[in-house]
């Protein structure tokens, strides 16, 4: 080889080297950018993916635990529980936790949050997967559109926990009953919502939130009538014992059942109101729409012992109303003390009859109204009080036409309106027993008692004399009348002497008559015997033939 | 050590593939052994550079493979996704330090000791330093020695997912961060077989 020196060689060398290779290796380069643009992308995602830190105060924290306890929304993880503290006052537990950036847009101020623990119910068991991976942090989004970083933890899931699609209705009730959330809705016995809320309202009637599922909220209607199910129903009607119950859980838990209302009915309002009335039973919930209440007053001039607030007022026997107050007036005039009874009246109980008055326009207005209950008083329209049950005595008012009554004048302008009245009909039945008994009373009993006395008398002395007098004379008579008989019967003995002659009489007259028909029978053979005498008797021919026959 | 004589001093240059000494003056422009055809080079070319390319990657690989998940369990106790680091503590709380300390030994420990050996190979060596040049070539060979060791955090990985497949009762998957760390222990290897170790006793002007 060449001794070529080396510094031209170096000089020469590192030249193409460096064009012909320095990029292939430099790629190497290549590796640490990727990963620092890897590193930094990863740092830019989680940046990004670093979702809202929320905080929740709950009263107990049990089993809730840093680092391990989720935050689930539709049971899928969208946080996790980065810190347990005790809040300021010791009195809540507040819960911090990390949610991703895609649930941030769920944290609404109405958002709610709530531990899920195993819980076992008389409708259903949830969150049993709990006992086994702990507790978790269940949350429903709600609609309000301010966002918001602290919330207030539920200390029981509420009942619809994924809003699902349905219609939520709120049903107003004098009384809950024994409905629990969770209650199962009824639809024709289907189940197709739940009880998701009850509360107090101010006023003191109770306000039942329901959800009914999606495929059935078309069910609820504007006519729709809402019941309580709860427990069983047992009736005795006139076909015989009727029990009807939803479901036995209803009978455990309650429940609300629905139907469309009675036919008739009028809609309460146009499109779904979301406002009901929880009625007690399907009964009175499928009576037809009762209106608004009109209130009566009735004076009565007389006892109204039996009658008790809310007791019925019938219209030609049809229940229209129910008495509301039973008072004590008084009045000026003859100081007297006449009850007064008011009554609320629901003229739309009256059905057709309503219709047809107000097809003609007479219960428009209350002025058109009022004039045509004038009309019927002067046709002899009554309050009357009557008997309900002659065993319980309890009286229910009866709105009558009783044309026989007196005329009384109609005052249109009080008001609530006064309708006249008549006593009651148990009162004449009273009266009527009370003038059956004064005659009764007025009868001269002790007179006819004292005369019975007398002539009672008479005959005890009239007896005596028969048995002093009358009676020993008969004995004498009686005794001397035996001894006859017993000689007539000596007499009639067989053995005596009078019964022997008189069968040897007898025998005797037996043989004459004998001998008279003898010889009657003798005169008519030979009449000449009489003149001539008897003949002696001829020899009978017939031994002489039969010896003569015997001869050959 | 001066005694020695160094190739380059000598005119001469091995070729790596076939041991063959071939005079620096004999070679041609293309640099190939005149026997194996080979490419020949007196030292590797932008071994340096190639070295700390692959330790920058490796470092910066090194922190997602930390802070990202390596394992995500699942089972009725719950999910659970765990970081190396995790992982160690955990096992430390719960006792069985000798766990973690394999662990942290794999994991943080030989990752940390490649980054601070080569990254001193590469100080000393830019600076054409003299210093501890037969201890820097041990450091070396350690280097080169443990560099797949930590592997074992991605073979429990790797194990414990195959295995521990119960559906409900428990699953393991690896997660993202075991991915990275793997990457880690390429890297740094790489880097390690980058550098070329006659550097640690060229003696430049």
């Amino acid at each position: 080889m060449s001794a070529a020196p080396t510094p031209p060689s170096e000089e020469e060398l590192p030249t193409p080297a460096v064009q012909s290779r320095s990029w292939i290796p430099r790629l190497v380069w290549a590796v640490p950018i990727a990963a620092a643009v890897i590193g930094i992308s990863l740092l830019i995602r989680n940046w990004e993916n670093a979702g809202p830190r929320i905080t929740i105060s709950f009263l107990s924290g049990e089993g809730v635990q840093v680092g391990k306890t989720l935050v689930k929304y539709r049971d899928v993880a969208v946080g996790r529980v980065s810190a347990v503290v005790l809040s300021a006052d010791h009195q809540t537990v507040m819960v911090t936790a990390d949610l991703s950036k895609d649930a941030a847009s769920l944290l609404k101020a109405d958002t709610q949050f709530w531990i899920v623990r195993p819980r076992i119910g008389v409708g259903s068991v949830s969150g049993l997967d709990t006992l086994l991976s702990g507790v978790y942090i269940g949350m429903k989004t709600g609609g309000s559109e301010t966002s918001e970083r602290k919330f207030v933890g539920l200390e029981s899931p509420p009942a619809l926990s994924h809003g699902p699609r349905g219609l939520e209705l709120q049903l107003h009730a004098a009384r809950a009953g024994s409905l629990a959330i969770g209650a199962p809705v009824y639809f024709r016995q289907f189940q197709v919502g739940r009880v998701i809320d009850e509360n107090l309202l101010p006023n003191g009637s109770t306000r039942v939130i329901v959800f009914v599922d999606a495929p059935h909220d078309g069910f609820v209607k504007p006519v729709t009538r809402f019941w309580n199910a709860s427990g069983i129903d047992v009736r005795l009607g006139t076909d015989g014992l009727n029990v009807q119950t939803e479901s036995l859980a209803a009978v455990l838990a309650g429940g609300i059942a629905f139907d469309d209302g009675p036919a008739a009915a009028a809609p309460v309002a146009a499109g779904i109101p979301g406002e009901f009335t929880l009625y007690k039973n399907e009964t009175e919930a499928m009576e037809p729409p009762d209106g608004d209440p009109r209130y009566v007053r009735m004076r009565f001039a007389q006892s109204l012992r039996g009658l008790e607030v809310g007791a019925p007022v019938e219209f030609v026997g049809v229940n229209i109303g129910s008495v509301v107050a039973v008072d004590l007036g008084y009045e000026r005039q003859d100081k007297s003390f006449p009850v007064i009874v008011t009554a609320k009246l629901y003229p739309r109980r009256m059905g057709q009859a309503y219709e047809a008055l107000a097809a003609q326009g007479k219960t428009e207005s209350e002025e058109t109204l009022v004039a045509f209950v004038g009309t019927l008083v002067n046709r002899g329209l009554r309050a009357q009080p009557r008997s309900g049950s002659l065993l319980t005595g309890k009286l229910y008012i009866a709105l009558d036409f009783l044309p026989a009554s007196p005329r009384v004048a109609f005052d249109a302008s009080i008001r609530p309106l006064e309708l006249p009245t008549v006593n009651g009909t148990f009162q004449e039945l009273e009266a009527g027993v009370g003038r059956l008994v004064k005659k009764v009373n007025d009868l001269p009993l002790e007179q006819i008692a004292a005369d019975l006395h007398t002539d009672l008398k008479d005959l005890h002395e009239t007896l005596n004399e028969l048995h002093s007098r009358v009676l020993p004379n008969a004995e004498d008579t009686l005794s001397a009348l035996h001894n006859t008989l017993d000689s007539a019967d000596r007499t009639l003995d067989v053995a005596s002497p009078l019964q022997r002659g008189l069968t040897e009489t007898l025998s005797e007259s037996r043989s004459t008559l004998q001998a008279v028909r003898e010889l009657a029978d003798y005169l008519d053979r030979h009449p000449d015997a009489l003149l001539r005498g008897r003949r002696p008797q001829k020899m009978p021919e017939r031994p002489a033939a039969l010896s003569s026959d015997a001869k050959p | 050590m001066t005694a020695f004589k160094q190739s380059l001093e000598l005119g001469l240059i091995r070729c790596r593939t076939c041991g063959l000494a071939v005079s620096r003056a004999s070679l041609r422009m293309d640099r190939r052994c005149p026997r194996c055809q080979s490419r020949i080079e007196h030292r590797t070319p932008l071994s340096t550079e190639m070295t700390l390319a692959w330790l920058i990657a490796g470092i910066v690989f090194y922190i997602p493979a930390n802070l990202l998940p390596v394992m995500h369990t699942s089972g009725l106790l719950g999910e659970v996704d765990s970081t190396i680091l995790g992982g160690i503590l955990e096992f430390w709380r719960s006792g069985d330090w000798d766990i973690a300390l394999l662990i942290f030994i794999a994991s943080v420990a030989v990752p940390f000791t490649k980054f601070i050996a080569i990254g001193l190979l590469l100080l000393t060596v830019r600076k054409n330093s003299r210093w501890q040049q037969h201890q820097r070539t041990v450091l070396y060979r350690i280097v080169e020695f443990i560099g797949y060791w930590s592997m074992l955090d991605v073979i429990v990985v790797a194990l414990t997912s195959a295995l521990m497949q119960f559906q409900v009762l428990g699953a393991a998957e690896p997660r993202a961060g075991i991915a990275f760390f793997c990457a880690v222990v390429v890297v740094t290897m790489l880097s390690a077989l980058s550098f070329d170790p006659r550097l640690i006793w060229d003696r430049r002007a």
